[in-house]
């Protein structure tokens, strides 16, 4: 038997540390990724894409790899619009071509799909496709997209005449912030560019899409954050019964968003499928998830922060959005740029005004991705970023200037200036805290002895409020699909459970965490509680796991469900104990009689009696179990206090994160031991996104980013030991007050380090600013007094 | 080509192709699928094996190059029902997400550990530098190895 | 993932063999040794040779020596074994600094000096550490075996002085002396290829540098001695002023190309930098200031 002991204090029933059930396939090697998938008869896809960012597409000739043995198939967009297939619909009503018919608009852009016996095989005929292209010139930079000599990008659609892909998108109010500015003490202006980066989860995005044209069912297996909303996409765009297809996500090795959208490999597999009615399996290799699949940010930003009597008055924000090719963003349909207006920050602003456009460029399509919580990454980082420079202006401390100007603990719930309902927050008890953790006067102490010696230390600070959970149905829907999800559970007789949830994992810890809900609000022990997701067929409807909602959204419901069983149970241990419901209180796992505890009736005999033949209470149903459909009420809004300790060589301008101190407050935590390494992982993102990680391209639309040679993710020498703390305020509305926490080291922690990296080289270099990512040429740049923003 | 390999103790025989990579070879061939890929140009570590003991990026080894060595893949951790002291380290500790990069990280800590049983922690940040993790973060990684390696030290005293 | 195009698969049992093998199949013929250089090439379809001889059962290729005159190092040599080794360590120091540097550890087990020198990738840190220990390297072909040294070694980009149909076998490091070295490197991020990197070695008698090799990696097409500053140095005593004019002389001499890595201010600065501290700690270590 397994040797893994534990003591039924490391097993808590309910909330706690528990140590993680689906742990013991993962440490077998035995987790069922989408490569590990074989099917008989089962066929291989390869996609060959264009080598030009921006070309006519002037022939294809597939016959040479049609005649290559073992080569069953090859589709093109000829293909494909037989179909009605070689355009699809994007999550942002844009469209995207599946293969490039007319043009390709982005390097590596999809032009023709081959089907053969293996993968070998498969990769070999790409190189037997001959397409002869027109290369044409390519936008690259997204500030002269809309230049009036700019080439057309989208002549594909009726009515385009520039490259605007987003018409401009406003928040706040511009009277009121100029107001604001011109009655202000200090002023400062930045241009502030958050550069593409990209997810790059470590398994690489594919499909098997497996059609019986006997039975009309289509069953897919393919890593995806979002099922249910993808089999509805699918049934709509290739006009398929939607309740033949099933989708089973399995394992998944990683997402961080870039495992949200549709991609033409999918779309590719299921129209090869349906046309030679076997398995096919399309994975990308790790140059194709760089270079053609969702990316994240891409934002250009020009700013204004003011102050008046030394506290932050108004904020201006002026964004141009890259988006690439295609418009295929995801993010509530009412908010184009995401969440970006949470910029106004965790500050009591007297006004704020936010504009943002979204251009169409010949790199790949995407933007809302990596932990984003829908674009608050970048409207974090902007804010954080301004308070900084606006603290230098003011010769003043950062955290200091952030303190005087916090929203204050009474003033929840908090209207912004650009529209949100802050729900709850301590913002000063925890930055406080980060910096007790810090020591931060002992760390300015430090740094002004190194100083002294002329070696480089700096201190940076970051304060967020993010907003997540989406979201209540009437303000937020993906297409058209509210954002609300459902929590199916059944108690079986023998009083273990079955708990079915439309989140989905790509490593979060779900088969633990929601099994601890389910535990401390029932009483049954986590390991008897499964908890099945990952299959459109057996799991209820939702929009799935991204913006941190898992625990908002999908927490609350399976709380509320457990909530309902629990009250079930109530009614039939009345019967049970022939006494009134209102008579009976709860300990955790059991009814009992108020005044005779002895009295009761455990969860596990009330289950026992329900599926028996004996007498139910008036109107009640046989069984223990409950459905439920949750609409959040709003959103929820945890915050944190970041500080990054960051040494700066003074020769070789190369950046060490020495120390990161990370306070959280996502309420109340389920399992401490999960919310930590969702917080370190996302730390140690933001390291790469602050040093190193970033995707460019030449002049002409090559990417210049398209492995792991060159796109730099950290590794175990590049991130500290991260110190964590927290604060507890729990969501009021939250049925657990819980807030969700996943994407939150990935918003606070990048604009530390950049303020800390500015920190280090002001004083002695005069750097009051530095674009990502701060590599060691970058940073030398700055340092010579020539800061320039990335290609 | 014929190859035999000897794959957890086992000697496989299977006709190849001489491009076949030894991770296609594991996970397609003999059909082991604990070991994974995850890039094109040997940066990730997903596909970590041991070669006569020493952990190798097997996408950048072909099969044909393994005859007459001993390759040793995260399947062979567990022994008659008997986690090994790093897959114990890592479900103590929290070491592990999604699970991805796991079987890889699991066989150079195995190997680490052969070799020196008492890694420091700074040891251990460069023995797995060669491999990524998107989801940890890596500082519980690090643990679970120091974990595993404090267990595996009291086992030794006990014997 | 990516795959390599099909190809012929040959296993060498001696070394005369595998020459034997290049001379058959000519230019469509590599050999691979750890194969860390050239599969990934031919995953990329960059390389697509149609013979490939392994050459990894050469243990007769594989080992770390020394004698009174000089430390030889066979090609197959891992760079683990490199690193591990106290007996190289010992007797030069700048190869464990740049084994601590080169790729990552789990690609050491594979990777060799033979192929790390043939792959005459200017960013190749080995390179850099031999041609600064002024090294000859043994090649051997059809008609027996010819000495070259590091400084006719390199001749032009991803080209060496290694024919068609030769295999390199050995690198002998001649033993001198009051020798001090030092590998610096600077990068993006561990395991990646060098932003700069400066290998130095000195050789002191009577308080003065009696030899000096310096060589640059990553700042020029291929690896470059940088023959000037070590003139600058040969006769004089060792001070701070004179390792930053040898600084001054590399960043002038070498020629480095901009890229994703860095600009060519960027790499110049980092050849000077780089130059000082190499040279630095190789006269702290020759002293022994330093412990090993």
């Amino acid at each position: 038997m397994a040797t893994i002991e534990t003591a039924r204090t490391e097993r808590p029933i309910g909330f706690g540390r528990l140590k993680r059930k689906e742990d013991a396939r993962f440490i077998r090697g035995k987790g069922t990724y989408l490569d590990d998938i074989r099917l008989p008869g089962m066929l291989h896809g390869a996609m060959l894409r264009s080598p030009y960012a921006h070309a006519r597409i002037l022939s294809i000739d597939t016959s040479r790899a049609l005649s290559h043995p073992g080569v069953h198939a090859v589709i093109t967009a000829k293909d494909l619009e037989t179909l009605g297939l070689a355009w699809m619909p994007t999550i942002s009503y844009d469209t995207q071509a599946v293969l490039a018919g007319d043009k390709v608009r982005f390097q590596g852009q999809e032009v023709a799909f081959v089907v053969a016996d293996d993968e070998y095989i498969a990769r070999d005929a790409t190189a037997l496709i001959d397409v002869e292209y027109d290369p044409l010139p390519a936008v690259v930079n997204a500030r002269k997209a809309l230049d009036p000599e700019a080439p057309l990008i989208r002549d594909d659609k009726d009515g385009q005449v520039d490259n605007l892909a987003s018409p401009l998108w406003e928040a706040g109010d511009e009277e009121a912030a100029d107001r604001a500015f011109a009655e202000a003490d200090t002023i400062v202006t930045r241009d502030i560019i958050y550069p593409r980066c990209h997810p790059a989860p470590l398994e690489t995005c594919g499909m098997i899409a497996d059609f019986n044209p006997q039975t009309g069912q289509l069953d897919i297996y393919n890593g995806n954050q979002a099922p249910n909303a993808h089999r509805t996409v699918y049934a709509h765009v290739a006009g398929l019964a939607e309740h033949m297809i099933r989708i089973r996500c399995n394992d998944i090795g990683g997402g961080f968003g870039n495992k949200v959208p549709i991609y033409p490999g999918y779309v590719c597999a299921i129209a090869g499928s349906i046309v030679a009615g076997v398995p096919i399996k399309w994975i990308e290799d790790r140059s194709e998830n760089l270079i053609s699949t969702g990316f994240a940010r891409d934002y250009v930003m020009h700013a204004e922060m003011c102050s008046k009597e030394g506290k932050i008055t108004g904020l201006r924000v002026d964004v141009i959005a890259d988006h690439g090719a295609f418009d295929s963003t995801a993010q509530p349909t009412k908010f184009p740029a995401g969440f970006f207006h949470i910029v106004c920050g965790s500050y009591d602003l007297q006004a704020a005004h936010v504009k943002v456009k979204a251009v169409y460029t010949n790199k790949a399509p995407g933007g809302v991705a990596y932990r984003c919580s829908f674009r608050i990454t970048e409207a974090v980082y902007l804010v954080e970023r301004m308070v900084d420079a606006l603290a230098l202006e003011m010769k003043v401390d950062p955290v200091e200037l952030r303190m005087r100007s916090f929203i204050g603990p009474d003033q929840f719930p908090y209207e912004t200036t650009t529209g949100w309902t802050y729900d709850s927050g301590n913002y000063a008890a925890t930055m406080r805290e980060a910096m007790r953790i810090a020591g931060y006067d002992e760390l300015r102490k430090e740094q002004a002895e190194k100083c002294a010696r002329g070696e480089l230390m700096g201190i940076g600070t970051s304060f967020f409020t993010e907003g997540v959970g989406a979201g209540p149905r009437k303000h937020m829907d993906i297409l058209g699909l509210a954002m609300n999800d459902g929590a199916d559970l059944r108690v079986h007789p023998s009083g273990k459970a079955m708990v079915s949830i439309s989140a989905q994992t790509q490593g979060q810890g779900h088969e633990t965490t929601f099994a601890q809900i389910v535990a401390e609000e029932l009483g049954i022990p986590p390991e008897d509680v499964q908890v099945r997701h990952g299959d459109t067929d057996r799991t209820p409807y939702g929009l799935g796991t991204y913006g941190s909602r898992s625990t908002p959204v999908s927490g609350a419901a399976v709380a509320v469900v457990s909530r309902k069983v629990r009250d079930k149970a109530r009614l039939i241990a009345a019967a049970m104990l022939e006494t009134r419901a209102e008579d009976l209180a709860w300990e955790k796992g059991r009814w009992y009689v108020k005044g005779d505890p002895e009295k009761g009736a455990m969860i596990e005999e009330i289950a026992d009696y329900a599926y028996s033949g004996e007498p139910m209470p008036e109107g009640l149903e046989g069984g223990l179990d409950a459905q439920v459909i949750y609409d959040p009420p709003n959103l929820t809004y945890p915050c944190g206090a970041y500080i990054a300790v960051v040494d700066v060589d003074p020769d070789t301008a190369g950046v060490k994160v020495r120390r990161f101190i990370a306070v959280d407050d996502c309420g109340v935590r389920i399992n401490p031991m999960i919310v930590e390494g969702q917080i370190h992982g996302g730390l140690a993102e933001g390291i790469g996104i602050a040093l190193m990680e970033v995707i460019t391209f030449d002049e002409e639309g090559n990417c210049l980013n398209s492995s792991f040679m060159d796109y730099l993710i950290p590794t175990a020498l590049e991130c500290p030991d991260f110190e964590l703390g927290e604060t507890v305020t729990p969501c009021p509305h939250h049925p657990l007050g819980a807030k969700g926490v996943g994407e939150s080291p990935n918003v606070g922690s990048p604009p530390a380090i950049v303020n800390a990296v500015i920190d280090a080289l002001h004083a002695t270099h005069g750097v009051d600013h530095i674009d990502m990512p701060c590599t060691p040429a970058r940073v030398w740049a700055a340092m010579q007094g020539r800061p320039e923003p990335p290609q | 080509m014929e190859v035999t390999i000897t794959i957890n103790g086992e000697q496989v025989s299977r006709d190849v192709e001489p491009r076949q990579l030894l991770v296609h070879f594991i996970r397609e061939t003999v059909g082991l699928t604990g070991t994974h890929w995850g890039c094109d140009t040997s940066n990730c570590g997903a596909c970590v094996v041991l070669m006569d003991g020493l952990p190798i990026k097997s996408c950048t080894t072909l099969a044909a190059m393994c005859v007459g060595h001993e390759i040793r893949t995260v399947e062979s951790l567990e022994r008659s029902g008997n986690l090994d002291p790093v897959q114990l380290g890592f479900h103590e500790k929290h070491g592990l997400h999604c699970g991805f990069c796991t079987p890889g990280m699991l066989m150079t800590a195995r190997a680490l550990l052969d070799h020196n049983p008492n890694p420091t922690e700074q040891g251990i940040r460069t023995a797995i530098s060669g491999q990524i993790c998107r989801c940890t973060g890596y500082q519980n990684i690090v643990s679970a190895i120091r974990w595993a390696a404090e267990h595996e030290a009291a086992t030794r005293q006990e014997a | 993932m990516q795959t390599p195009a099909p190809f012929e698969y040959e296993r060498a049992s001696s070394v005369d063999g595998a020459i034997a093998s290049l001379q058959e199949h000519g230019a469509e013929a590599r050999l691979i040794a750890g194969g860390h250089s050239l599969l990934p090439m031919m995953k990329l379809r960059l390389a697509t040779p149609a013979f490939v001889i392994d050459i990894n059962d050469l243990d007769e290729l594989s080992y770390i020596e020394e004698d009174t005159a000089e430390v030889r190092i066979g090609a197959l040599t891992r760079h683990a074994e490199l690193l591990e080794s106290d007996l190289l360590a010992g007797h030069f120091p700048v190869f464990r600094d740049a084994e601590q540097v080169i790729a990552d550890p789990v690609v050491r087990n594979r990777g060799t000096i033979g192929g790390s020198l043939c792959q005459a990738d200017a960013a190749e840190d080995l390179s850099a550490v031999c041609a600064a220990l002024k090294a000859n390297v043994v090649i051997k072909g059809l008609d027996g075996e010819r000495t070259v040294n590091m400084d006719g070694f390199y001749i032009g980009p991803f080209t060496t002085a290694v024919g068609a149909d030769e295999i390199l076998t050995e690198i002998r490091l001649p033993l001198r002396q009051g020798a001090g070295s030092a590998h610096e490197k600077v990068e993006r991020r561990a395991g990646d290829f060098a932003i700069a990197a400066v290998s130095a070695a000195v050789w002191l008698q009577g308080g003065t540098i009696a030899d000096a090799g310096i060589a640059l990696g990553a700042l020029g097409p291929t690896t470059i001695m940088a023959t000037r500053a070590e003139e600058l140095l040969r006769g004089k005593a060792p001070s701070e002023e004179l390792f930053a004019q040898a600084g001054e002389i590399a960043k002038e001499d070498c020629s480095p190309l901009p890229d994703g890595r860095g600009p060519v201010d960027y790499k110049r600065h980092l050849a000077s930098v780089l130059t000082a501290r190499a040279l630095r700690r190789a006269t702290a270590r020759a002293l022994h200031q330093e412990a090993n």
